[in-house]
């Protein structure tokens, strides 16, 4: 897809949330809050940064992404069905026995889906890995990897960054969601991480902060990393948890919730409105 | 302890019952400490939590850090209850439960989560099937997989002051409820649940049931078939194991697990030693987890009462 238009961008971002509550509302619950918050990039990245192809998923010279915090499944299968990598229906089997869409991210069951995470912290250095494996390789694969900001607690992460960093690996760009909410609340109550700006820097990344439900600014941003070189990227995203749906959004503990159909309808009808006002 | 078992469930959830527990034994014992990754909502702690900060520590979601820092505490006099999903209990920091917790002898009690298939619509990274596998290989581990409520309240009262690492693995559901509440179930005692003559039943966790279940069909059909509860499968009631395999010649294993590792080969270990008999397992059968209802995967791993009583029949047929 190649999307120049930011009101393009910004009417995808509003299908992906449709997709992700479409999933979630057919089984009755999901992590909800922690999908909504990463919709906007998986729109950039999908609609304008990445290469990939629906028709050819495991095509080596592919763009990668790692969703590292592997429980925002349901916004990364929205995007996949809506490119075409799997038939939209598919969305409502999600959870149900024998779905090829589980909670967390799964690289062996959906197609288009590029690692196996869930395991909080893992991805980051599977990231790493792919990254440095591309390179070696000489494809001119990129990396992107979305980590959570509760998720950055884990020390894993934190190894997986310097070692990005010492081996050069400019085709890496993560992308650290910060909602500043995890599972237990404010990140800030359970453990506050400091300024990830800073962090990122001193390990040795090419860092920016952006507003992460701003497709223009994530845009930008993301076209900065075009040009690689010999720093990985960091972009640290300013986002809300449940960012789209205000009365996600609104709710302190908004990790996974039940939908309901009415919940549903009026969710998904003013998120259609939405993206219909942007298509012009 | 009596036993009430009837084949209804408990009605109180394992996460209540874990969010009332944990703050009683802190009340009455100003050594007791409560850790948590991340995951305090999931148990019902969070509350008392947030009102008890030198009592209860969100470490965030930093599982091996954790078990150092309870390892920690403990070396400075405190008695660590730490609480996680069993897939990060186990797997993710146990090279920390291994040295800084067993090794230097500081004492903990480890609460892992979801076991098996309970993990249901987390899914296959969320779904140990080798926890017991690994915790066993903890030298002077105690490893109990709870049988309900009532027993969690015991085991974990007990757990506080007992020597030695202490692994509980128990789901945040409900159970069917086999004892009368305020039961002491011992750590280490094996309990008899149904008396039977021609094929004992090892069994744990949901399993309990199962076995339960399928003893009652089996007598049916004119196999009578002893059920005794396991719970804790490390230390092992050798005692137990022997006699009811030397009494009824077949015996059955049934875990939530993987067959490698748990309960089975705990007590094939024994009969292989002590009194070769023919055994039959209800387990899963060395693979991973996957998403879903519990009652589709256990049907799918073959956790069923339908599959305890297949494998009794064969074990019968083996004498
Ligand atoms: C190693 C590990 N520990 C615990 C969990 C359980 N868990 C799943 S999501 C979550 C909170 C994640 O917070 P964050 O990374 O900030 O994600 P977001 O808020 O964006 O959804 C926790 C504790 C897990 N999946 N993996």
């Amino acid at each position: 897809m190649n999307l120049e238009n930011m009101n393009e961008i910004k009417a995808f971002a509003a299908k992906i949330r449709i997709a992700t509550i479409e999933a979630i509302h057919a089984i009755g619950q999901g992590h909800i809050g922690g999908a909504l918050s990463i919709a906007d990039v998986l729109a950039v990245l999908y609609g304008r940064e990445m290469r990939y192809d629906p028709k050819n998923p495991k095509w080596p010279d592919r763009d990668k992404l790692v969703t590292s915090k592997g429980h925002a499944g349901p916004a990364v299968y929205g995007t996949l069905a809506l490119l075409g990598f799997f038939p939209y229906e598919e969305l409502k089997t999600m959870n149900r026995p024998g779905t090829n869409l589980p909670s967390h991210t799964d690289r062996n069951k959906t197609p288009g889906v590029d690692m196996t995470t869930g395991s909080l912290g893992q991805g980051t250095s599977l990231a790493a890995g792919l990254a440095l494996g591309d390179k070696l390789k000489g494809r001119p694969s990129r990396t992107f990897l979305i980590v959570g900001d509760g998720e950055s607690n884990e020390g894993q992460c934190w190894e997986a960054f310097a070692f990005a960093a010492a081996k050069k690996l400019g085709n890496l760009v993560v992308l650290l969601d910060w909602n500043k909410r995890q599972l237990d609340g404010y990140t800030d109550d359970v453990l506050p991480m400091g300024d990830y700006v800073k962090k990122f820097e001193a390990f040795g990344f090419d860092t920016v902060k952006v507003n992460g439900n701003d497709v223009e600014e994530l845009a930008a941003a993301l076209e900065r990393t075009r040009k690689g070189g010999d720093k990985p990227y960091a972009i640290v995203m300013d986002t809300v948890k449940g960012a789209g749906v205000p009365e996600v959004a609104e709710k302190k503990m908004n990790h996974s919730l039940p939908v309901n159909d009415e919940q549903y309808e009026r969710w998904t009808a003013q998120l259609r409105a939405e993206a219909e006002a942007w298509e012009g | 302890m009596k036993i009430v078992y009837d084949g209804t469930l408990d009605p109180r959830q394992c996460k209540a019952v874990l969010g009332e527990t944990i703050p009683a034994m802190a009340a009455e014992d100003p050594d007791v400490i409560y850790l948590d990754a991340d995951l305090m909502n999931c148990i019902g702690t969070a509350k008392w939590a947030a009102e008890n900060p030198d009592r209860a520590i969100n470490c965030g979601i930093a599982e091996a850090n954790m078990i150092g820092v309870a390892s920690g505490l403990a070396a400075a006099g405190f008695k660590p209850i730490v609480h996680t999903f069993g897939p990060f209990a186990s797997r993710r920091c146990f090279d920390q439960v291994f040295l800084s917790a067993g090794y230097a002898k500081n004492d903990i009690t480890i609460i892992g989560t979801d076991p098996g298939v309970t993990a249901t619509l987390n899914g296959g990274t969320h779904m140990p099937f080798e926890d017991v596998g690994i915790y066993r290989t903890l030298p002077g581990a105690t490893v109990i997989d709870v049988t309900d409520p009532t027993m969690l309240i015991s085991v974990l009262r007990q757990c506080k002051d007992r020597p030695g690492v202490k692994y509980i693995r128990v789901g945040r559901k409900q159970y069917a409820r086999v004892y009368a509440d305020g039961s002491e179930l011992p750590i280490g005692k094996a309990v008899t649940l149904r008396e039977g003559t021609d094929v004992v039943i090892f069994a744990v966790g949901i399993m309990i049931h199962e076995a339960l279940q399928a003893a009652i069909e089996l007598e049916k059909e004119g196999i009578s078939a002893a059920v005794v509860d396991m719970f804790t499968i490390k230390p092992l009631d050798v005692e137990a194991v022997e006699a009811w395999a030397k009494k009824t010649g077949a015996v059955v294993v049934a875990e939530n697990h993987n067959r490698n590792g748990g309960l089975y080969s705990a007590v094939s270990e024994v009969l292989a030693q002590r009194c070769p008999t023919p055994a039959e397992v209800v387990a899963v059968e060395d693979e991973y987890g996957e998403v879903g209802p519990q009652s589709y995967l256990q049907e799918h791993f073959g956790l069923t009462a339908a599959h305890v009583a297949e494998a009794a029949r064969a074990v019968v047929k083996r004498k």
